[in-house]
């Protein structure tokens, strides 16, 4: 194989897989940043999100985009109440939360194995097809998943920093206490990050879904992804965790490209990296050093 | 306490474990344990195969034991095996000790069925497996027949055989590629999921491509659970392959046909893969897995044997889909176990395994034998190859599954031809026709 074109092959493959870790990745570090809470169910949403797309467009016959619409609002909605049942009361003790939240996703992939069972299934692209970039053929899903990745930055960059809202969310993540006295309602701007936070992990679900086999289990190892991504890139930190990402898709591409025997070890790799940095740098990227309370 | 009533209480306990023991000898019902991963395909497939056993054996009237008929009453035990291999022996665990199975059928991953197996040997209780393929499996017999002579395989023939199918498959589709498209030396890439089963299949077909005159570009290693397999498919794409030998017993046989049809990665894929045995396969993939080919026990219009066309259309009858090859509980019930309990007269597994080791008997997807070692000693494996179990090649064309081997196929240059009643001729994708067509 040339040496160019492997480079490129790395750069789009990097760049596809670096888009749908930082999908997820954002949206996770967003809760975290504001309220604390290593949600470890988020990925489940993603999953649950998918399973109804599938429901939508196979069961209810809707076109594909109402589908996806149909799913962001209903896993939103049940994101919210889960986190109203399930993590409000317990947020103040970390430890708690993480069981917590581990619970719900097992709870939400034993739902979904009893309705959908264990069979794969699939769920038709937006826009179906691809197109070329000097010979690496590039699915427009794929396409779709990289632009959408940087709309929802940019997005969120305009939410957090454009907005009353995102300077609520601001100042609760600076210090919650202080935001309180200062006459903001806490509970409801985590409320409100919450909500924002599982829909953009549900239309993470509905973009990525076409691209992938829906499984009840296939929330795991994007799970573990999304850690290493965040915890790379900083506990908390958006912009940690759109560097990180990318830092992994990468990772992950060059194993698959340069060592292809070894093509299953690439989530292996990237995690390896993960704790490389972590030694070297055990903030991570772009964290704050950690403290007791912030 | 009085003398009396200590040794009322020692002969209770002494009938209570004398009951819990041998619960099966004096009850009028034979105990089969089913054991697979129940939520997914695979363990399905065992179940349902159970299931028509038991409607078959038990619409009967049951087997006849000596001179009482009894009748099989299924358990059913979910391994969990495909997340959990400790789930799996739990599994065992229970279904031996609390439900008291008489015997056991079923099983999938070969590294969860070497644990099971240990546990089934250690109550000596015939187990039958039902899907996993490693060698290991009934090496253990020979080489310790005595702890391990209560395992048989039932489905399908081991690894070493199921390589060489495949390769008599590539080869045939080779030969057609170099005939059609003029290609002068086929080049192939191996694309093997992570797992032990495969491990020796990989080594196989590295040593055997070249000998069949054409070459290895790679070899490419998913994990068997990756849902995205685009930048492998890039990668093989520059390796220039025209064929892709496809290993997949897990759910990534389903992404990588789905991508590479979406891609039109011009190879055509030939090998294993498990997903794409299933009825589901076109809609898993979008019906992008058309024209895949892969090794198959059963396929709706093909008739292996006489017991191939009411076993199928049984199946899809009862079930509404086409048995795959986990299915084969209903031959380990209905054609292995049932006649030999009915000619040893019992249900001892000591006299019953000498029965079971000698029989041949025929099956849906073959006859059936179990083979012995170099030196003589009892496998418990199945016997492969003309006159015994061969598998299919399957094709999917336009929605449909189609068996397209065995066609004309020689086992040897005396051998006479084989063909399946069924069987249609073997399809290129156009897009690899168009890629290489000079």
């Amino acid at each position: 194989m040339r040496r160019g074109t492997m480079l490129l092959d790395i750069l789009i493959s990097g760049l596809i897989s670096g888009s749908i870790y930082a999908l997820l990745a954002i949206s996770f570090s967003l809760i975290y940043g504001i309220a604390r809470i290593v949600n470890l169910a988020h990925t489940a949403f993603y999953m649950v999100a998918s399973y109804c797309i599938y429901l939508g467009i196979y069961k209810l016959h809707m076109h594909p985009v109402w589908g996806m619409l149909l799913s962001v609002i209903i896993v939103t909605l049940f994101g919210l109440i889960s986190y109203k049942l399930f993590m409000d009361p317990i947020r103040e003790h970390e430890a708690a939360v993480l069981i917590g939240t581990i619970a719900l996703a097992m709870a939400m992939q034993e739902i979904m194995l009893l309705i959908f069972t264990g069979d794969y299934l699939s769920v038709p692209a937006l826009i179906d097809g691809y197109f070329k970039i000097f010979s690496v053929k590039v699915f427009y899903q794929q396409l779709l998943t990289f632009v959408v990745a940087l709309s929802i930055l940019a997005a969120l960059w305009v939410l957090l920093i454009k907005t009353r809202l995102g300077l609520a969310i601001r100042s609760t993540a600076e210090d919650r206490e202080v935001a309180n006295l200062m006459g903001m309602d806490e509970s409801r701007v985590t409320m409100i990050t919450m909500g924002i936070s599982v829909a953009l992990a549900a239309l993470t679900g509905a973009v990525i879904a076409p691209l992938t086999t829906l499984s009840p289990f296939m929330w795991t190892h994007p799970l573990i992804m999304v850690l290493a991504v965040v915890v790379l890139g900083g506990m908390g930190s958006i912009k940690g965790s759109f560097v990180g990402a990318y830092i992994l898709g990468f990772a992950e591409a060059i194993v698959v490209f340069v060592a292809p025997m070894g093509a299953y070890l690439k989530g292996s790799v990237a995690l390896s990296i993960m704790i490389l940095v972590l030694l070297i740098r055990p903030e991570g990227l772009f964290g704050v050093v950690f403290e007791e309370e912030r | 306490m009085k003398k009396t009533t200590v040794s009322w209480i020692v002969l209770l306990g002494v009938s209570f474990v004398m009951a819990m023991s041998f619960p099966a000898w004096g009850a009028d019902t034979i105990k089969i344990g089913v054991i697979g991963p129940m939520n997914f395909m695979q363990g399905k497939g065992h179940w349902n195969g159970a299931i028509m056993a038991e409607e078959k054996i038990n619409g009967k009237g049951g087997i006849q034991v000596g001179d009482k008929k009894m009748k099989i009453e299924l358990v059913k035990a979910d391994s969990n095996e495909f997340i959990n291999v400790t789930d799996a022996t739990n599994a065992m665990e229970l279904i031996l000790t609390r439900d008291k199975v008489d015997f056991i059928v079923g099983g999938f991953r070969t590294e969860a069925v070497l644990a099971m197996q240990d546990i089934a040997m250690d109550y000596k209780t015939i187990f039958i497996g039902c899907g996993a393929a490693h060698p290991e499996l009934c090496l253990r017999v020979a080489k310790d027949y005595k702890r391990y002579k209560y395992f048989f395989r039932g489905t399908p023939f081991n690894s070493t055989y199921l390589v060489k199918t495949c390769f008599i498959q590539m080869a045939t589709v080779g030969a057609i590629m170099k005939k059609a498209l003029g290609i002068p030396k086929v080049k192939v890439a191996i694309v093997a999921e992570k797992a032990m089963w495969v491990d020796p299949m990989i080594k196989a077909a590295e040593g055997f491509i070249p000998k069949m005159g054409m070459e290895v570009v790679g070899v490419w290693r998913p994990s068997a659970v990756a849902t995205d397999v685009s930048a492998e498919l890039s990668a093989i794409q520059r390796s220039e392959a025209h064929l892709i030998f496809t290993i997949f017993s897990s759910s990534v046989g389903i992404p990588f046909a789905r991508q590479a049809g979406e891609l039109k990665v011009p190879a055509v894929q030939v090998g294993i893969n498990v997903e794409g045995q299933k009825d589901g396969f076109w809609k898993a993939t979008q019906g992008m897995g058309n024209y895949i080919m892969t090794l198959n026990t059963y396929c709706r219009g093909v008739e292996s044997t006489v017991l191939t066309k009411p076993f199928v259309e049984g199946y899809v009858k009862r079930f509404g889909e086409t048995p795959t090859y986990t299915a084969d509980t209903y031959t380990a019930i209905v054609l292995n176990l049932a006649p030999a309990i009915e000619q040893a007269g019992t249900l001892d597994a000591e006299k019953l395994i000498p029965i079971m080791e000698t029989r041949e008997f025929l099956s849906p997807s073959g006859t059936v034998g179990f083979m012995k070692d170099a030196e003589g000693r009892h496998l418990h494996d199945l016997k492969w190859g003309p006159g015994y179990l061969t598998s299919l090649g399957v094709q999917w064309q336009d929605g449909k599954l189609k068996g397209v081997w065995p066609n004309k196929w020689k086992a040897s240059p005396e051998a006479p031809e084989i063909t399946y009643k069924g069987i249609v001729p073997y399809k290129m994708p156009p897009w690899v026709v168009k890629k290489y067509k000079k």
